[in-house]
């Protein structure tokens, strides 16, 4: 569902309708959300640098990472870094959100350490101001499409740290304006749901036409956190986890679906669901020197093995071996429990008895060494 | 076998404490005392001769049951290590300077000293009440509008002093390392009345720092003051931007003399997020007159 949300983005808004839109959720618990987004906004790009986009360009809202980190992560996957300033724009709400910096620097508290002026990056300055935010990327947007029928992408690095400083009201005007804008094709935004009322998310999701949902692979039962017991948890939480996705269609259907996600050096990978026993069993295994699990062809080969006095059930009667018949009989009866009706597949497993007189009673307490005369 | 690591104190024969400066100790034993391993440096990812990871976002936690204020006096130890020219700019809410003061001569550290040298920079802020403009501190008559004002003016000065004492602080050619500790953040948010979008403001500005300077933010907060709270806002914010997470938790079985607590390190990363795969380790500690011990569970005898 990676590549589904990678589609409904590159292929944008179609005339007459909202831009789609992508919300990403994490928790403290699984806090992939800034993997997930910057995934997404490399596979933009790169679609973008293709060609492959209806998007002709991106215009960023940053607020909890620097512009200088953006395009440090963009450059280390894209080769073509001289394009940055035909595609790529910066709202900078991260160096001096509330203007701070800028008013020390009128009393002379501190120096100018702005980085040099950037065509690319423009520093806001009040992200209170959500009417002024909304001009800026307008801007900013034009700056790369023009005034024409292009259409340019918005993102926002953190819708949590804009419900911080405006309220969800402001906020959900600036991402439905931004939404019904005829030059915009497509937005998405990282939300960090645990520090939010519900209804707050709510209001996102209810704006958004897909909700991606990261949650930790396994949850303590305890809830205790760094407990030396849930380690082997916290380890494979802090690799990997889930990714949920639900996306709306214009008809009102809504479609879900699940992935396994695991970061590794290269970045985040997206993989099919693994069943939730596998999960669960194999959090729990001790991490011994020896191995305590079945391979694959161990676990058939486990399986196959049919128990002696073992009730199969298949529907016919089940006579149970006693051990009185004789050998050419038993060889003669095939309704024998020791020899069940299977198939004849040589790796099947079974047990034969064979019983070493007639006379021999079953489960017999005497011992057969009992005549020797030593 | 059982693996002990000590952090090494500093003392002559007759068990006085010193100060660093009439220490005759040779280049070789300096260093050899400074690249002692224990297993939090490692966890920290700092290698032999390395005071500090440049511009990383460090959030210790502790509680009541188990003080992480150790951690916090040896990273201002390892920071202000004689091999390195790094510097320290502290911001207490919590003890007066004699009593840093005193800790670090334990662990052979002169905090004096190194504050005359321009190392450490020590902002007390034990009697910060959010001041204004020559304002007293009675916000209690005041409308909850005007209050806010005062209180931002007063994490806004705050801030103005940090970046100013980062600006002094820096070598030219800006090649040194400094690194910013608060002690705590519960604190600041008392002084801010009980204002986290303030402290969290202040906060987003210092981290601020950690990029334009390439600076270091060290912060304490107590976790066990927000687990009664619905949604901890303010500490839950702080885990989301710190790199390392460094946790003070006591003992799952309780109480034990030998034993006074764990420390779980959870290291997301480099600060530039390019490497992207998180290290955790966990390992218990004993703390001493001058001295900590990190061990593994189970392997002391």
């Amino acid at each position: 569902m990676a590549e589904l949300i990678r589609r409904a983005l590159r292929d944008g808004a179609l005339d007459g309708e909202h831009a789609p839109a992508l919300t990403i959720k994490d928790s403290i618990d699984s806090p992939f959300g800034p993997h997930v987004f910057n995934h997404v906004l490399a596979q933009l790009s790169a679609n973008i640098l293709a060609g492959k986009s209806q998007s002709q360009g991106i215009v960023l809202v940053a607020s909890s990472w620097s512009p200088s980190f953006y395009f440090d992560m963009l450059k280390s996957r894209e080769k073509d870094v001289a394009s940055f300033q035909k595609w790529f724009r910066v709202l900078d709400c991260y160096t001096d959100p509330l203007g701070w910096k800028e008013r020390l620097m009128e009393c002379g508290s501190i120096t100018n350490q702005s980085p040099k002026a950037s065509n690319a990056v423009r520093v806001c300055k009040d992200v209170r101001n959500l009417d002024n935010l909304f001009s800026s990327i307008l801007q900013l947007g034009k700056e790369l499409v023009g005034q024409g029928k292009g259409r340019f992408s918005v993102v926002i690095d953190s819708a949590t740290e804009m419900i911080r400083h405006a309220s969800i009201s402001s906020l959900a005007a600036l991402l439905s304006n931004i939404r019904s804008h005829d030059q915009v094709s497509c937005a998405f935004w990282l939300l960090h749901s645990d520090l939010h009322e519900i209804r707050v998310t709510s209001v996102l999701e209810y704006m958004s036409s897909m909700v991606a949902s990261i949650e930790p692979m396994t949850r303590s039962a305890s809830g205790q956190r760094g407990n030396y017991e849930n380690l082997s948890l916290l380890e494979r939480n802090s690799k990997t986890g889930k990714f949920h996705v639900r996306l709306k269609r214009r008809n009102g259907r809504v479609r879900l679906m699940s992935e396994d996600f695991c970061i590794e050096q290269s970045g985040i990978k997206f993989t099919p669901r693994s069943g939730d026993g596998e999960t669960i069993s194999q959090s729990l295994v001790p991490k011994v020197q020896f191995n305590l699990q079945l391979s694959e062809k161990e676990r058939i080969e486990r399986a196959k093995v049919v128990l002696p006095f073992e009730h199969q059930g298949i529907g016919k009667p089940i006579e149970i071996y006693d051990g009185r018949q004789s050998l050419n009989e038993n060889i003669e009866n095939s309704s024998t429990a020791e020899k069940l009706p299977t198939s004849q597949d040589p790796g099947k497993g079974e047990i034969i008895y064979f019983r070493d007189s007639d006379d021999e009673m079953p489960d017999s307490d005497e011992d057969p060494d009992d005549d020797l005369d030593i | 076998m059982s693996r002990v690591w000590h952090v090494q104190p500093c003392w002559d024969d007759a068990n006085k404490p010193f100060t660093l400066a009439t220490q005759n100790l040779t280049p070789s034993r300096l260093k050899a005392m400074d690249r002692s391993p224990n297993l939090l440096d490692q966890a920290l990812g700092l290698h032999d001769g390395e005071s500090t990871r440049s511009a990383r976002v460090v959030l210790i936690e502790d509680c009541v049951e188990t003080s992480a204020a150790f951690v916090l006096h040896h990273l201002i130890k390892r920071s202000l290590s004689p091999l390195s020219s790094a510097a320290v700019i502290f911001v207490a809410f919590s003890q007066p300077f004699s009593h840093y003061d005193r800790i670090l001569r334990k662990m052979g550290c002169n905090l004096v000293a190194l504050r005359d040298n321009k190392r450490f920079t020590f902002l007390d802020m034990l009697t910060l009440e959010c001041p204004g403009e020559n304002q007293p501190a009675f916000l209690c008559s005041l409308s909850d509008e005007d209050a806010g004002k005062i209180c931002k003016g007063g994490v806004l000065e705050l801030y103005g002093k940090i970046q100013k004492s980062v600006e002094v602080s820096l070598l030219p050619g800006g090649s040194r390392s400094i690194t910013i500790l608060i002690d705590d953040i519960f604190l600041m948010e008392v002084a801010a009345k009980g204002s986290s979008s303030h402290v969290l403001d202040f906060l987003h500005y210092c981290r601020t720092l950690t990029t334009e300077f390439g600076c270091s933010l060290v912060v304490l907060n107590h976790e066990d003051i927000y687990s009664s709270v619905e949604r901890p806002t303010l500490i839950l914010q702080m885990e989301y931007i710190a790199e390392v997470i460094i946790k003070a938790e006591p003992l799952a079985t309780g109480f034990a003399r030998d034993v006074h607590g764990q420390l779980t390190v959870i290291n997301k990363g480099n600060s530039d997020r390019l490497s992207l795969q998180n290290k955790m380790c966990s390992f218990h500690f004993r703390v001493r007159g001058n001295s900590v011990e990190y061990f593994y569970p189970g392997s002391r005898t």
